[in-house]
C-alpha cells in the first residue's frame, strides 16, 4: 500500500546553491541517486519519511486483512489470502530496508509509528466487515496503490525504485485476485451479490481519497516533483483510477456510489473520462487525523504484538552474544 | 481397507489444518517482522498438506465430498486430529515448542511414507518431507534461541516443556484405522517414529538446556474425537462463513 499524497517536500536545507544546482542537474538528466552519494538534507529527509510511511502502511495494512484470515470461506481462499498478507510483510520488509540506506533504523521507524509521530496510509483505519471486504481490498485498494506506486518504479532514489518495481508485481497479483474474488461473488447467490455491493458502498469513496488532496489543496508537492520523487499528481493518479475502475465495476453488474459520476469528454485533455462528484473532505481529514472508528485499534494491536515480543528479541539479541563470546573463546 | 484408509488420512489431514490455522492465527501480531513472515509460510505449507490430503480422502471415499466439504462440514467430534496441533498459541515460545514435537515427529513420518504402497501418499510425502525439514530447523533455532536466551525467556520456554510435553505421546499412537493401513503398507507405523523423534528433540533440548521432562500424564484422546476445549472455538470461527451460506461457491 502507500501513503496517500500527504508528503510533500521538506525544502529546509543548508547546502549551497551550487551543490544543490550540481544535484538538480544529476536528477535532471534521470540518473540514481545511491545511498553513498551526496544528497541535500531535505532530499534525504523526505525519503526516510515517505519510504518509512510507506513500510508502516504495508504492516498497518496487514490487520485488515489479516482479520479474515481464520474466515475464509474456503481452504483455497484461506491460503491465498494468507499469502498476500505475507506479501505485505514482505513490502514492509523491502521498505523498511531501503530506508534504512538513509541512516534511520527499522526500530527508529517503528517507534515512531507506534507513538504516532509517523503516520500510515488512513485507508487501514476502516474495518473490514464481511469477507466481500477481501475482494474489494484487493480490487481498489490495492489498485490505488498500483496507480501510486508504478510512478515511483522511476523514482530518483535508487534503492526506493528497484524495491518499488519488486512490491508492483505483487500488488498487480493482489489486486487481479481480488477482483476475481469480487467477480465470484458478483456472479454467486443474491446475499453473495448483496454482500460485494455492500463492500463497495463502503470502500469506494476512502479509495478514491487515498490519492490525497486536491492538487489545489497539497502542500509543498512541487519541489517532491522537481526531485522526482513524486512524478504524478493527486488529481491525475485519482483521474487515472477512476477511469480504470468504473467500468471494471460496470462488467461485474455493481454500481459504483457516486450519483453524480458522469461521463465528461472535456477530461483528460479530451479524450473523456468519469467526473466523480464531491469527496467528504472533512470525513478524509478526520480519519487522517485519528478519528477513524479503527484508528486507536490499529496502533492499539501494532503495540501489543511488539510489546509482547519484546522478551523474544531480547532473547535472540542474548542468544547471539553469548554465542559469539562462546565461539571468541574457543578460538 | 479403503474405508479405513480415508479415516487415516483425515487424522493426518486434520493435524495438519488445524496446526496450520493456528499458526495463521499470529499472521500480524508476530514478535518481529521476520516471524511475520515464517509462521504464514509454515502455515501455507500446513494448509497446502491438508488440501491434498482431504482431496484425496474425497476421493478415495467417493461421495462426491471435497477438500472444503471435509473441512468446514465436519464438527468438533468428527475431527480426528491430535490434541497437540490444536493447543492454543499460548506465547512465542509454546508456538515453536509445539512446532518442533510436530515437525520433529513428522519429518520421520513423511520419509518412511515415501515408501508407501500408494503412489499419491508418496506423492504427498515427497513434497512435505522438504517443507518439514525447514520447519524442524526454524522451530529447533527459536527453541534454542530462547532457552539459552535471556532468564525470562528461559523460564516461558519451560513452561511450554511444561504446557505441551504431556500431549507428545499421543503422536506415537495408532488408531485402529491408521493401524490398519499401516498394515496394509499404506502408512508408516506411528510407533516407529519414537527413536527420530527423540533424537531430534534430546539434541535441540541440550543446545537449548532445557530439562528433558520426566513422565507426565499422558493426554489422548482426538483421534476418537475426544478434544479439548479450544478445538470448538476454532472451528466455530473457522467454519462460520462457509456454513452461513450453504452451497455457495466462494
Ligand atoms: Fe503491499
Ligand atoms: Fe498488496
Amino acid at each position: 500500500m502507500y501513503s496517500q499524497g500527504l508528503i510533500g517536500a521538506d525544502g529546509r536545507t543548508k547546502e549551497d546553491a551550487a551543490f544543490l544546482a550540481a544535484f538538480q542537474a544529476r536528477i535532471d538528466a534521470e540518473e540514481k541517486i545511491e545511498p553513498k552519494d551526496a544528497m541535500p538534507e531535505g532530499y534525504r529527509r523526505t525519503l526516510i519519511r515517505q519510504i518509512g510511511q510507506h513500510a508502516h502502511s504495508e504492516i498497518v495494512g496487514m490487520l485488515p486483512e489479516g482479520n479474515w484470515i481464520t474466515r475464509a470461506p474456503s481452504l483455497r481462499r484461506k491460503a491465498a489470502l494468507l499469502a498476500k498478507v505475507q506479501d505485505e510483510g514482505g513490502h514492509g520488509l523491502y521498505l523498511y530496508s531501503a530506508a534504512e540506506t538513509l541512516g534511520v533504523s527499522r526500530e527508529e521507524m517503528t517507534e515512531e509509528l507506534l507513538s504516532g509521530k509517523a503516520k500510515y496510509s488512513s485507508i487501514f483505519n476502516y474495518p473490514t466487515l464481511s469477507w466481500a471486504d477481501i475482494g474489494i481490498v484487493g480490487w481498489l485498494v490495492d489498485g490505488a496503490a498500483i496507480m501510486n506506486q508504478i510512478p515511483l518504479c522511476r523514482c530518483s532514489y535508487g534503492p526506493y525504485a528497484r524495491a518499488m518495481i519488486r512490491v508492483c508485481k505483487e500488488e498487480s497479483f493482489h489486486q487481479r485476485q481480488g477482483y476475481e474474488i469480487v467477480m465470484t461473488l458478483a456472479r454467486g447467490t443474491e446475499a453473495q451479490k448483496a454482500m460485494a455491493q455492500d463492500a463497495l458502498n463502503r470502500w469506494w469513496w476512502p479509495s478514491i481519497m487515498m490519492f490525497g488532496p486536491h492538487d489545489s489543496e497539497s502542500a509543498h508537492s512541487e519541489q517532491s516533483m522537481a526531485w522526482k520523487i513524486k512524478r504524478f499528481s493527486n488529481d491525475a493518479l485519482r483521474q487515472k483510477f477512476i477511469d480504470a475502475t468504473v467500468p471494471q465495476a460496470e462488467f461485474l453488474g455493481l454500481t459504483v456510489p457516486d450519483p453524480d459520476m458522469v461521463w465528461d469528454e472535456g477530461l483528460n485533455d479530451g479524450k473523456g473520462g468519469y467526473r466523480h462528484g464531491p469527496i467528504d473532505w472533512d470525513e478524509f481529514w478526520r480519519v487522517v487525523k485519528g478519528g477513524g472508528v479503527m484508528n486507536r485499534d490499529r496502533i492499539k494491536a501494532r503495540k501489543k504484538a511488539w510489546d509482547e515480543g519484546a522478551w523474544v528479541r531480547e532473547a535472540a539479541r542474548a542468544h547471539a552474544a553469548k554465542r559469539a563470546a562462546r565461539k571468541m573463546a574457543a578460538e | 481397507m479403503s474405508e479405513v484408509f480415508v479415516t487415516a488420512l483425515l487424522e493426518l489431514a486434520d493435524d495438519h489444518l488445524v496446526l496450520g490455522h493456528r499458526l495463521s492465527e499470529w499472521c500480524g501480531h508476530a514478535p518481529m517482522l521476520e516471524e511475520d513472515l515464517a509462521l504464514p509460510n509454515m502455515a501455507l505449507d500446513l494448509i497446502g498438506a491438508a488440501r491434498g490430503l482431504y482431496a484425496y480422502a474425497g476421493s478415495i471415499e467417493g461421495n462426491g465430498r471435497g477438500e472444503d466439504d471435509l473441512a468446514y462440514l465436519r464438527g468438533e467430534r468428527e475431527y480426528l486430529n491430535c490434541l497437540l496441533v490444536e493447543r492454543e498459541n499460548g506465547d512465542f515460545a509454546q508456538t515453536m515448542l509445539r512446532q518442533l514435537y510436530f515437525a520433529g515427529f513428522m519429518e520421520p513420518y513423511w520419509q518412511a511414507a515415501m515408501a508407501s504402497r500408494d503412489e499419491t501418499l508418496r506423492g504427498i510425502a515427497a513434497k512435505a518431507v522438504k517443507e518439514v525439514a525447514y520447519h524442524i530447523r526454524h522451530a529447533a533455532e527459536w527453541v534454542v534461541r530462547l532457552g539459552d536466551g535471556t532468564e525470562e525467556s528461559a523460564r516461558h520456554m519451560a513452561e511450554a516443556v511444561e504446557e505441551l510435553h504431556r500431549f507428545t505421546d499421543e503422536l506415537f499412537l495408532s488408531s485402529p484405522a491408521a493401524a490398519a493401513a499401516e498394515a496394509a503398507g499404506l502408512l508408516p507405523a506411528r510407533a516407529e517414529m519414537r527413536g527420530a523423534w527423540e533424537a531430534t528433540l534430546r539434541a535441540v533440548f541440550a543446545e537449548a538446556r532445557l530439562d528433558w521432562p520426566d513422565a507426565v500424564w499422558p493426554q489422548k484422546g482426538g483421534r476418537e474425537g475426544a478434544h479439548g476445549e479450544g478445538l470448538g472455538h476454532l472451528l466455530a470461527e473457522m467454519q462460520s462463513l462457509h456454513r452461513a451460506h450453504p452451497g455457495a461457491v466462494w
